[in-house]
């Protein structure tokens, strides 16, 4: 068996503000883990696909200007295509009352600008593990 | 058990065009090729009519901006295209960052084109080992093409050649002189070539050394390949490069596709041959405190590997049945 965790990392909307994804896709690659990067500027509907199509384990997205009101629907359009097996993690500049909003869409966890990476790579490495552990 | 049972289910459903069904299948072959035996015997008579195209060369040479507008071209034929993007895994955390699909956006939405990106996990010569169990699973699901993109590759990275039908090479106008043209490996395996960002100076210049270089080679003694000259930003001169994809595939009707083909299937027969050793080997070393120890001497580095393996299989490690 050679299992890797796989995580599509985007950026949907019009936000341009890719540095943070960039840092965050690095050190996933570091933690060992298969990052697909989309680079900014996808759709809901792109993101789904690719995570459909790349099979991934977790999508994250990183949002600085809003746009992270667009995933609530990318949550909606995975359980419809039959993937809401599927992690989504959100990262960013993200206000308070929104983080509750996307908690309750289904959004598994919200981590804000100064975070540490080590903490980015343990949430993910438990998740994913624990989501497999139930799948079996 | 549980896997043999959710392999062939999903092999069911490969077939019957699911692309959440292909899509999971990949994962499972990646992780664990072992569950291709599963797979196979359902989809075996499904194979064999995509053609399977490998798009290599250096490093940011423009593969990937090159395979998207090979797509482009073919969907507009109406063609079903596979892409396998590979990028390397780092040696160090194992990790990889794969970017290809960045330069294929323009195919995101399009329900005829299927691309997955792979990392290379183990493997060392520009490609994933479980590449060619993925072109077999895209080919069963039914795709006319099936476009690979290696990993940026330097001199011996050569693996495309026993996985593809149709090799094109890529270089650029920096790529170097024609000395170190002559020495990669890369020169000898292309059956089309390209030479890329051709708005760049120079890019004549390589394309005629190229053809000198290859007029040399024996193994172009018959037919020089094709030498293109792409400009794979707005996809200049890619036209010519799908009528050379054609005109190849054709030139390997009958006698030709089939021995490659053949000498494919020996490559995954050999290589299937030494994962079960491998796998049947580790089985022993688990059940045998004695084979535990004769290893030990290697490890610690006392004895050479061939010394013990001889002491351990006398006869040699397959014999056959005597009966
Ligand atoms: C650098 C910067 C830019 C650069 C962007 C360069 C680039 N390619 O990224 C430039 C100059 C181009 C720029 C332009 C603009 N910017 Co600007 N920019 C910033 C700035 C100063 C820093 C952002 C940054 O790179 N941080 C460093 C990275 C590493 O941190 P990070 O992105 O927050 O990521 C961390 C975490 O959030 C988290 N994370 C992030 N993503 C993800 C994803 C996942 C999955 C996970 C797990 C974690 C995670 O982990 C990271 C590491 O801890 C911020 C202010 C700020 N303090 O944040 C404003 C800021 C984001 N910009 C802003 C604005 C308004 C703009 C502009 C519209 C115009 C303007 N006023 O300058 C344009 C629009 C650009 C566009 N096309 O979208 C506003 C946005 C306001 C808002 N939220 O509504 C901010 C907040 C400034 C402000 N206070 O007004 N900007
Ligand atoms: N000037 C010029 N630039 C090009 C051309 N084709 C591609 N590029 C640029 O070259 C860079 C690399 O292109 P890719 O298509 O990603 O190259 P690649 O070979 O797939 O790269 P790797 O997968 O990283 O090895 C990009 O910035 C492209 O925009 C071309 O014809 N002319
Ligand atoms: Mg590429």
């Amino acid at each position: 068996m050679n299992f890797r965790i796989r995580v599509l990392l985007a950026k949907i909307g019009m936000d341009g503000h890719d540095r943070g994804a960039r840092v965050v896709a690095g050190a996933l690659r570091e933690a060992g883990m298969e990052v697909i990067y989309t680079g900014p500027w996808q759709t809901v509907d792109q993101v789904t696909k690719a995570a459909l199509q790349e099979d991934v384990d977790v999508i994250g997205i990183s949002s600085l200007s809003y746009d992270h009101v667009l995933v609530p629907g990318l949550i909606e359009n995975l359980r419809r295509h039959g993937a809401d097996d599927i992690l989504v993690i959100v990262g960013g500049i993200i206000p308070d009352d929104d983080v509750r909003m996307l908690e309750e869409a289904g959004v598994a966890r919200v981590f804000h600008p100064g975070t540490k990476m080590s903490e980015i790579v343990e949430f993910i490495s438990r998740a994913v593990s624990d989501r497999r552990k139930k799948a079996i | 058990m549980a896997r043999q049972a959710k392999a062939t289910e999903l092999a069911g459903k490969l077939l019957e065009g699911s692309e959440l069904a292909l899509a999971r299948l990949i994962s499972l072959i990646e992780n664990d090729s072992a569950s291709m035996s599963d797979v196979l015997p359902i989809i075996q008579h499904s194979l064999g009519r995509a053609h399977c195209i490998g798009f290599t060369g250096p490093p940011g040479a423009g593969k990937s901006s090159l395979v998207n507008h090979v797509t482009r071209l073919l969907r507009e034929k109406g063609k079903r295209v596979g892409i396998i993007a590979v990028d390397p895994s780092s040696p160090f955390s194992g990790g990889a960052l794969l970017g290809d699909r960045i330069r294929m956006q323009a195919h995101s939405l399009d329900p005829g084109v299927f691309i997955r990106s792979m990392a290379t996990r183990d493997s060392y010569g520009g490609l994933s080992r479980a590449t060619g169990h993925v072109i077999k699973l895209m080919d069963a699901f039914g795709m006319d093409y099936v476009l690979v993109e290696t990993v940026g590759v330097g001199q011996v990275e050569l693996d495309v050649m026993n996985t593809t039908d149709t090799v094109v090479v890529i270089l650029v106008p920096e790529g170097g002189d024609s000395v170190q043209l002559m020495k990669a490996g890369l020169m000898e395996i292309g059956d089309i070539f390209v030479v890329n960002k051709s708005d760049r100076p120079g890019a004549e210049e390589i394309a005629l050394q190229l053809q000198v270089i290859l007029q040399m080679n024996a193994r172009y003694a018959q037919n020089t390949p094709p030498i293109l000259l792409t400009q794979s930003i707005d996809g200049l001169g890619v036209d010519k490069l799908v009528d050379a994809l054609r005109d190849h595939r054709k030139g390997l009707n009958g006698a030709v596709l089939e021995a490659r083909r053949k000498e494919r299937r020996k490559k995954e027969f050999e290589e299937t041959l030494a994962a079960v050793l491998i796998r049947e080997w580790r089985r022993l070393l688990e059940a045998d405190p004695g084979i535990r120890e004769k290893l030990a001497l290697v490890l610690e580095g006392s004895t050479d590997p061939y010394s013990v393996i001889e002491e351990m299989f006398p006869g040699g490690i397959i014999r056959q049945n005597q009966e």
